[in-house]
């Protein structure tokens, strides 16, 4: 039996809205978009021009930095648009789709006759390297470095998050495909919840599976890292979604490009939560049309409810969002007397409010924020949400007052963002915990270049 | 409630930054926010939000006090009626009580929240809540015949020189109510020590009893420091004598306790950790302690239950601000408030209370405590790193 790692600490919040086991389908857009801010910590430098035709596979810009590292076109088609926004910055690339899809042809690959430089090489140039990500800085990993080990979580923990082993289900050889890859490239370590049960994942082969069991945020591939080999400075390791897993099986076994995934569509005002398979890059108008309930302001967040960015109902498929939740966004809401009520429809992790009574009851959260930001006052809030041997609110201050030092000493090498999400969301300071976190990562990432 | 939704989106221009009201934006943002939850939506990061905010917290403590306070309201009364040999039914002390402690809780909020009204103006912010829960501390921790302006000036130098100079709640060194009492006590000491403070002497709108001005009657701890152990009786747990308003029930104190703790706002393993330093630091008095020393000889147990001890414990020292911030230092930081009250006690002939002394120390090396345990983390990592 594998290692079995149980976690205390964290949070599990029952959201309303969660996505039923089955598929709908959503008929494909016409216009794709492809979004350079959902590769952190690229330069983005665009390779087409507008009018250009591309194929699956063709890149649509590239790193500044890293010419090497590509991020390709997820259709076939037009580019319609280079769209960007104040000085210039590259704000997105669409491409309006063909009717028949045509693929560039890489060619079947058989990882175990290649080698690590080999593998690098061919996820280079097919574009599939820019969903690799790194610690330190939670950004693209760059192809200079060679990973001490590569880590997959298996699960997301978070609430209104795709169950990645209904996702699985009809591609167990692609995802095993790509754990092979990964292990050509480094020591991969799989994260498996205790609850999961599919061969595919617990007995998954080439790779250390760790399981792990406890609230939110055990999903996150950060936490998990923490407890199996924690990022020391000077060290690196890469990141990749268990999606991407089989995005990079499936073009070894296939030898095209196919950016399908099966997403989650949940939250308290999706009409029938359940999944459905969309592209990357693919345009929400034909998801959220008609399948979302009407008459007041709603917020579309793309990826899920605790990291997503907020987008509209017109907006892009993010390249990593594994699911897309629709939550009220709560700006006509007057609630009075907030301090005292007891507020039986809000959630609260605090005792000062009924929600412990409530047992397994859902919530139907809108995006207030419920409260005016403070400094930080309450002690040990952060703590009860943070499962890693560090100390959150001291790395939180310290990157406030931008102390360097402190925050390498601290452990930020081993956190990223979405790791004090849980953090943002219980604090009663209100602080945006996840913007100050990205701010010190890009902080020092800029100190250390 | 629409309508004054309605009233008050009509208004609110006004309170804007050109507006006519400008100079009020402040209180007007307060009032706002006190009346409605904010409606702001996140731009960022986590999308939903905990319920919670700064104000529940605040409100909480606040009625945790409630107990306490109530309690000290009667036993104003209480000792009122005693001190003059009159029998009085239970709602002539409670509103005699009621009468004399609400002057100063008035002063208290008015002075203080004046303050922060003026500062968060100035500095263009919301209003910080922290001081509701400050301006219900402070009635609490004074004597009842501690005057009125004596309660403002120390009020104000408290919220400016403890609090608003280092950057308002959250940032201050010290327990704001704290440095209030410490004012008094080392500016006014008559008003604060000694015999004649304890006991209301002056009937109000009719209610109570006049007594003559030398009348004096000492706390407990006061009979201990001129050399007398008082014997242990279950009016002190019950609260029944005299001392700081709000200090003297341990029952009504144990009830906000238990609000604090159930809640969640306040760190048992403080409120623990003080009750054990508190209680280990009088045994071993008892047992070791210098011979003839009153404070020594009393029992350890009396120790807990006297002065504002249980108060200092419950209210003062896990004011979250000022305690230590990580969950190791918080069992030090207690410990040490604990035995260093009783060590004031017992030790210092000067002060017949040590609990406020001991928590303002102990405020000052919270962060030396946390540094430890935060660096105790640092070395761990250093090593790992070393070691690979």
């Amino acid at each position: 039996m594998a290692k079995v790692i149980k976690l205390h600490k964290g949070l599990d919040v029952n959201l309303k809205g969660k996505a039923a086991k089955e598929q709908f389908l959503v008929k494909k857009p016409g216009i794709y978009a492809l979004m350079p801010d959902d590769f952190t910590g690229m330069k983005p430098k665009v390779v087409v021009k507008e009018g250009d035709t591309v194929k699956v596979g063709d890149a649509l810009f590239v790193d500044k930095n890293h010419p090497e590292v590509k991020v390709v076109s997820s259709v076939s088609g037009k580019v319609t648009m280079v769209e960007r926004g104040d000085r210039r910055k590259l704000l997105s690339v669409r491409v309006a789709a063909d009717e028949n899809q045509q693929y560039v042809d890489f060619g079947k690959r058989s990882v175990e006759q290649m080698t690590a430089q080999d593998v690098k090489q061919f996820l280079l140039e097919t574009g599939l390297f820019a969903f690799l990500k790194q610690r330190p800085y939670d950004v693209v990993a760059c192809p200079d470095d060679t990973p001490k080990a590569i880590f997959v979580s298996a699960f997301n923990s978070m609430p209104l998050a795709a169950d990645f082993e209904y996702v699985l289900q009809g591609r167990e050889s692609d995802f095993q495909t790509g754990l092979n890859v990964l292990a050509k490239l480094a020591k991969t370590h799989l994260g498996v919840s205790t609850k999961q049960t599919a061969m595919a994942l617990t007995a998954a082969k080439n790779v250390e599976v760790t399981f792990f069991d406890g609230p939110a945020p055990a999903g996150n591939v950060g936490v998990q890292i923490n407890h199996v080999d924690p990022v020391n400075k000077g060290e690196v390791v890469w990141t990749v979604g268990a999606e991407e897993v089989i995005f990079i099986g499936r073009l070894f076994n296939t030898g095209k490009l196919d950016f399908t995934r099966v997403i989650a569509f949940a939250g308290s005002e999706v009409k029938k939560p359940a999944y459905c398979q969309m592209t990357v890059g693919q345009q929400l108008t034909s998801l959220i049309e008609g399948n979302v309930t009407t008459g007041r302001t709603l917020r579309v967040v793309n990826g899920n409810v605790m990291t997503g960015q907020v987008t509209t109902a017109d907006g892009f498929l993010a390249a990593h969002a594994t699911e897309i939740n629709v939550i009220p966004e709560g700006d006509d809401v007057h609630e009075m007397f907030g301090w005292i009520m007891p507020r039986l429809n809000d959630y609260s992790s605090s005792r000062s409010y009924c929600s412990w009574l409530m047992g397994r009851k859902e919530y139907a959260l809108d995006a207030r924020i419920k409260g005016g930001e403070r400094h930080l006052i309450m002690s040990g809030e952060y703590d009860r949400v943070f499962p890693m041997d560090i100390f959150p609110e001291q790395l939180v201050k310290a990157v406030i007052v931008g102390d360097i030092d402190r925050m390498e000493a601290l452990g930020i090498y081993e956190v990223a963002p979405e790791d004090f999400a849980l953090c943002e969301f219980v604090d009663s300071s209100k602080l945006e915990v996840q913007r100050i976190m990205r701010q010190g990562l890009d902080m020092l990432r800029k100190e250390m270049a | 409630m629409n309508a004054l939704r309605k009233y008050l989106d009509k208004i609110k221009p006004d309170f804007e930054e050109g507006g006519r009201l400008h100079a009020l934006r402040s209180v007007f943002e307060g009032f706002e926010s006190f009346l409605f939850v904010p409606n702001t939506t996140s731009k960022c990061g986590v999308n939903v939000h905990d319920a919670i905010d700064s104000k529940r917290i605040m409100i909480f403590v606040v009625i945790a006090l409630m107990p306490a306070l109530l309690f000290g309201m009667y036993n104003i009364g209480y000792q009122n009626y005693m001190a003059a040999g009159v029998d009085g039914t239970f709602w002539e002390m409670f509103g005699f009580g009621f009468l004399a402690v609400l002057p100063k809780i008035i002063v208290s909020y008015v002075v203080g929240l004046g303050i922060e009204f003026i500062v968060a103006q100035w500095k263009h912010e919301e209003i910080q809540e922290g001081y509701l829960v400050t301006g219900m501390l402070v009635p609490m921790i004074v004597p009842v015949d501690c005057p009125l302006w004596i309660i403002a000036i120390a009020c104000a130098f408290a919220v400016i020189f403890a609090k608003e100079i280092f950057g308002g709640t959250g940032m201050n060194i010290f327990n704001v109510a704290l440095i209030t009492r410490a004012f008094l006590f080392f500016a006014y000491p008559t008003a604060m020590s000694g015999d004649a403070c304890w006991v209301a002497k002056e009937s109000i709108c009719g209610l109570g009893n006049d007594l003559p001005d030398t009348f004096t009657m000492a706390t407990p701890l006061g009979e201990v420091a001129t050399g007398t152990v008082p014997a242990f009786s279950w009016d002190q747990v019950i609260g029944l004598i005299p001392g700081s308003i709000g200090e003297t029930s341990v029952i009504a104190i144990a009830i906000g306790a238990l609000i604090l703790l159930w809640s969640g706002i306040a760190s048992w393993k403080t409120m623990f950790s003080v009750f054990v330093g508190g209680a280990l630091l009088a045994w071993i008095f008892n047992m070791w302690g210098p011979e003839g020393n009153a404070g020594a000889m009393m029992p350890w147990y009396e120790h807990l239950v006297l002065g504002g001890f249980c108060f200092g414990a419950v209210f003062m020292a896990t004011d979250p601000v000022t305690s230590a911030r990580t969950e190791t230092g918080k069992y030090i930081y207690g410990f040490l408030i604990g035995a260093m009250a009783i060590i004031i006690r017992v030790l210092n002939p000067g002060y017949p209370e040590g609990m406020m002394l001991a928590i303002l120390l102990m405020n000052l090396f919270a962060p030396l405590i946390d540094y430890f345990v935060v660096q105790h983390n640092i070395d761990k990592r250093t090593r790992r790193a070393i070691k690979k």
